[in-house]
């Protein structure tokens, strides 16, 4: 089915034969406006080269031009697919995929939704102020695309509450505007989400290790028994992968930027010249990727087990896994310490889940440092950047009791504390990356502390004005 | 007793299959009892003689013996208590007696309650106690007194069904006992009213109930009226004469009007099929799949005749009676018989100002005229069967229907009342012959929402929802008489939401959904917790202590398992106990 733009929202859900539906989302609408408004970016723009979905199928979903922010079309999409689809896993495996919502899940498919709605719009207001240190307009672009699609990630999430949820389903939605990141009286649901993003190495970190968290968390959730929430989160995925590619890609020229530096000046030491030392790099990574990891939740879990099993949430690729999709007679490992030692133990599959999805996120980490150890590698380098272990600087599970190096050795807290600033960002690093943010509008021209892009958006070049800034 | 292993397996598992039971009796054809009413025109007394026809049991598996009794013989008395009180005003003294020798009556049959399943005896022990209740209240309403004339020996349940009476004569024939055997003989309470009655009715001291309720063989003569488990003993030689002067004396103090003409209870039209049961004023509809039942009563079509003289003459037929006998069968039924249909969506239908007409005929007549003041109780005591149903009650308050006044109190005494905001598109197309369709829904509060059906906790159903706010309750009684729509109700508290059109049919169906997804159990168990507020009275504590206890007792292995007290009575075999206490 093609966009109807004549309607106020873009969707393919058919909004215009649900009238109730309809309406009860265009009073929703202003107050998602305001929120932009208000909370979302504080630079001021007359356009901006966007991207805007405007259809589900594999060709041409998407099309690109510049508009005004406000005017972005925030729609509702979902993936197509067959109506015959069954469940995959669980108690319930090859019974038909619900269309509704039942009422026995209603308070578990309803508490999913807030957790991953809350997500969407928390990291537009953790990147409110960014816009105005951006080190190029290509940058300064990026940082937008993803902030509108987090926004329509927000109106996904909206959108399922609406129509499946009732009325405490809108009241939930309310809700998701009415908590911000940071908030003292109101924060955001997960803790990672209350940090602010407050320089770029950071907001390149966060997509690449937080974004990715919602990656598996949007797979698992597109194996729902649910159809819509399991149609929503697929197409949400396609513009995730782009969240992904700015933090890859960030990462990159940071590294390769760095390179250039110790290269001209010869010398770990670039500080002074004006760019991240590979050290600092390492230290963000470990930040993030182990806040990132808290996001998965206690290695062992009865929540995901129950989810599991009444088919709300699924394992990561579930379809593709070779088992009878139960669990109930499987065993998994989880990684924990015993005994003064970091060890693994053998635990029922289905209290496992959270640990399972977390390997294969690590997995999927492990790509990324590749990368950038090939530039490394290639600008003739012996240095390595690495994932620190995973109970590394953790909060929550089995490991946010002990202190472990990057390395993997446990530690007691007077060695952790010695050896803290060495391992993650310290006051000094953070001060660094900040005095290095300098904002560069001009088009074509970029900041020192970062290699520009190797292509532009959409087949335009770098030098190509992606943001008319007001 | 004799062995009758056919019933329970060697795992001690009970039979779950029960019989479909009807709630229907006449007195022509009564097994159980004798309904005398042929001496009453002159004296005022009715005696109702327990006889019971032993192989008579409603299910097979046992035997009736020494007048001992089991749900068929209930149902019977029931239909006794409710004709007495509709067909014969000129009754104002009811003495039940027995019409067997040497016994009153034994109590419920033990090898029955050891056969039958739990919900099964639950719903046993509920019914009986309703219709114990019933007979206090028509002591209390109806200026009809029961007095029991115990015969021969009282045992249990017997002893119960005397303690339900204003007075208990005991004959002195130096053998004839009243006793509470249940808990040394059967590990279990004796749970019709018993243990509440003896000390909260007849007031005997707590240490002596304790010895009482300890002696299997009971007590008798003085000792019996020193500790006022009886009113009188009565040599055998003045029996008769006895029991017919306190009978005529109470007789004298009635309020029954003289001249009063009763009215025939025809049996209740009924259509069942296996997926509902269909009367001409109730309906219900079965959703197994659901797991719950629709049931809509229908308001009086055309309304309701104000003029005494009519109201006679429709006798049964009168709207609010005829509505009342049919809820009651249906509450009844589904209560015995639906065991897994755990929520009852209740609904009314019809004219707003139709229905408000039962208030009038009732608030205007039920002090001066006697039939009017039976159909007033009897609504009320179907009222409080609903309070106390082991089901979740949701009312569902949609355009066309009529929830006023009385009828409102169906929805009050429902767990949660959902009124739809606004009209639902098709609702006309649903039904363009019903009434007010395109209105949106509208309650009405009347002077009878007000202590006109109290609850078993003496309050009002509006006094319990707003407990300790009476400002709330006072307010509210200026805003009666006048259509109340879905808002302002939710505003005033007398609706738990009131959900729009967009949001109505979700809204319920995930509700019904999540509910059925809930532990029966614990629903049962909140369910009854939530509905009685504040005071307690006799009544009250019948069902939520004495009931409650005895539920969790005959669930206990103590009382149940195999080795336990009820399983080897009679097998001449001592009950192995576990004797940690709980
Ligand atoms: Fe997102
Ligand atoms: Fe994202």
């Amino acid at each position: 089915m093609s966009i109807d733009y004549s309607e106020k929202i873009p969707n393919n859900v058919d909004l215009a034969g649900d009238r109730k539906l309809q309406r009860a989302l265009e009073s929703w609408q202003p107050n998602f406006i305001n929120w932009w408004k208000t909370m979302g970016p504080a630079v001021p723009t007359e356009d901006v080269y966007l991207r805007t979905a405007v259809d589900v199928g594999k060709e041409g979903w998407a099309q690109f031009g510049h508009v005004a922010m406000e005017e972005y079309r925030w729609g509702v999409f979902l993936a197509e697919r067959g109506d015959d689809r069954r469940i995959a896993f669980g108690e319930q495996k090859g019974e038909p995929a619900w269309q509704q919502v039942p009422g026995e899940y209603r308070a578990d498919l309803q508490r999913l939704i807030v957790i991953q709605g809350d997500t969407e719009p928390a990291s537009v207001e953790q990147q409110r102020r960014l816009g105005e240190t951006a080190p190029s307009l290509y940058d300064l672009r990026n940082l937008f695309q993803v902030n509108v699609e987090e926004g329509r990630h927000l109106w996904a999430m909206v959108y399922l509450l609406h129509a499946f949820f009732g009325r405490n389903g809108r009241e939930e939605a309310e809700a998701l505007l009415h908590r911000n990141s940071g908030d003292l009286d109101s924060p955001r649901i997960l803790g990672a989400f209350n940090e602010e993003t407050p320089d770029w190495l950071s907001f390149f970190m966060f997509t690449y290790f937080t974004d990715r968290d919602g990656k598996y968390q949007l797979g698992t959730l597109k194996e729902s028994a649910f159809d819509p929430l399991s149609r929503t989160c697929e197409f949400m995925l396609k513009e995730e992968a782009h969240h992904m590619f700015v933090g890859t890609t960030g990462i990159d020229r940071v590294v390769t930027r760095t390179c250039e530096l110790m290269r001209e000046h010869d010398t770990d030491e670039i500080a002074p010249h004006g760019g991240i030392p590979l050290e600092v790099i390492q230290k963000y990574v470990n930040f993030h990727y182990s806040v990132s990891l808290d996001l998965f939740g206690s290695e062992q879990s009865t929540n995901a087990a129950n989810y599991f099993t009444a088919g709300l949430k699924g394992r990561w690729q579930e379809e593709r896994r070779r088992d009878d999709h139960r669990l109930t007679e499987d065993s998994g490992t989880i990684d924990l310490v015993r005994d003064g030692k970091v060890t693994q133990d053998e635990v029922p599959a289905l209290l496992a889940l959270n640990s399972d999805l977390r390997n294969e996120y690590v997995k999927d980490c492990q790509s990324g440092l590749k990368r950038w150890n090939r530039i490394l590698e290639k600008l003739g380098f012996d240095a390595r950047l690495y994932l620190p272990h995973v109970g590394f600087n953790r909060h929550v599970g089995l490991f946010s009791d002990h202190h472990v190096t990057p390395a993997g050795d446990l530690i007691g807290e007077d060695t952790w504390k010695a050896k803290e600033d060495s391992w993650l960002p310290s006051e000094a690093d953070k001060v660094h990356v900040q005095s290095l943010m300098r904002p560069v509008y001009e088009p074509g021209k970029i900041a020192g502390w970062i290699a520009p892009p190797t292509n532009g958006i959409n087949g335009k070049p770098f030098e190509y004005e992606y943001v008319h800034l007001a | 007793m004799t062995e009758e292993t056919g019933t329970i397996d060697a795992a001690g598992t009970e039979h779950e299959e029960t019989p479909a039971v009807s709630f229907d009796a006449d007195p022509a054809t009564y097994r159980h009892w004798t309904l005398d009413t042929s001496g009453a025109a002159e004296t005022g007394v009715a005696y109702l003689r327990l006889d019971i026809d032993e192989a008579g049991g409603i299910v097979p598996g046992y035997e009736l013996k020494m007048n001992s009794y089991d749900l068929g013989v209930d149902i019977e008395l029931y239909d006794a208590t409710q004709r007495l009180r509709f067909s014969h005003p000129e009754v104002r003294t009811v003495v039940v007696t027995s019409g067997k020798d040497k016994n009153f009556c034994a109590g419920a049959n033990i090898r029955m309650l050891a056969q039958s399943s739990h919900p099964w005896k639950v719903n046993f022990c509920k019914f009986t106690n309703e219709t114990r209740n019933g007979m206090e209240d028509a002591t209390a309403n109806s200026g009809q007194t029961y007095i029991a004339a115990v015969n021969g020996t009282a045992a249990g349940g017997g002893y119960e069904l005397a303690l339900a009476c204003e007075q208990i004569l005991l004959i002195d024939d130096n053998s004839s006992a009243v006793s509470l055997p249940e808990v040394p003989l059967l590990g279990v309470l004796p749970g019709t009213g018993g243990l509440t009655r003896v000390i909260d009715k007849r007031r005997v001291r707590k240490d002596r109930a304790d010895v009482f309720a300890t002696t299997s063989e009971g007590m008798r003569g003085k000792r019996a009226v020193e500790w006022r488990l009886v009113d009188e003993v009565v040599p055998k030689r003045a029996w008769d004469e006895t029991v017919a002067s306190r009978a005529a004396s109470a007789a004298a103090a009635s309020s029954r009007p003289a001249d009063g003409t009763g009215i025939e209870l025809p049996p209740l039209q009924r259509e069942e099929t296996a997926d509902g049961i269909t009367y001409q004023h109730v309906k219900a509809t079965f959703d197994r799949d659901r797991g719950l039942v629709e049931i809509t009563v229908l308001g009086p079509e055309g309304g309701v005749p104000e003029s005494l003289e009519r109201v006679h003459e429709l006798g049964a037929a009168f709207w609010p009676l005829a509505m009342t006998r049919e809820l009651d069968d249906l509450i009844l039924r589904l209560r015995a018989n639906e065991l897994e249909l755990g929520t009852w969506l209740i609904r009314t239908r019809g004219d707003v100002e139709d229905a408000l007409a039962m208030e009038r005929v009732i608030e205007r007549h039920s002090r001066d005229d006697w039939l009017v003041n039976e159909v007033r109780h009897y609504f009320k005591r179907v009222l409080k069967r609903l309070d106390v149903t082991s089901r979740s009650l949701i009312a569902l308050i949609e355009p066309g229907s009529c929830f006023a006044g009385a009828l409102l109190e169906l929805a009050l005494a429902c767990d949660r009342q959902y009124m739809l905001d606004g009209t639902l598109a098709d609702d006309a197309a649903d039904d363009p012959s019903g009434p007010g369709q395109g209105d949106e829904a509208q309650i009405m509060l009347s002077a009878s929402n007000f202590g006109t059906f109290p609850m078993s906790n003496g309050l009002s159903r509006l006094g319990s929802r707003f407990f300790g706010d009476d400002d709330h309750v006072a307010k509210l009684r200026q805003e009666t008489d006048r259509r109340v729509e879905a808002r302002e109700a939710l505003e005033m508290g007398l609706v738990t939401d009131a959900p729009d059109d967009i949001d109505w049919e979700d809204e319920i169906r995930i509700m019904l959904e999540e509910r059925a997804s809930l532990s029966p159990d614990a629903l049962t168990g909140m369910e009854a917790n939530h509905r009685f507020v504040g005071p307690e009275t006799m009544e009250s504590r019948i069902f939520s202590r004495l009931t409650a206890w005895q539920n969790w007792i005959f669930v206990r292995p103590n009382a149940s398992g195999p080795d336990g007290a009820l399983r080897r009575y009679g097998t001449g075999r001592k009950a192995d106990f576990d004797r940690r206490r709980v």
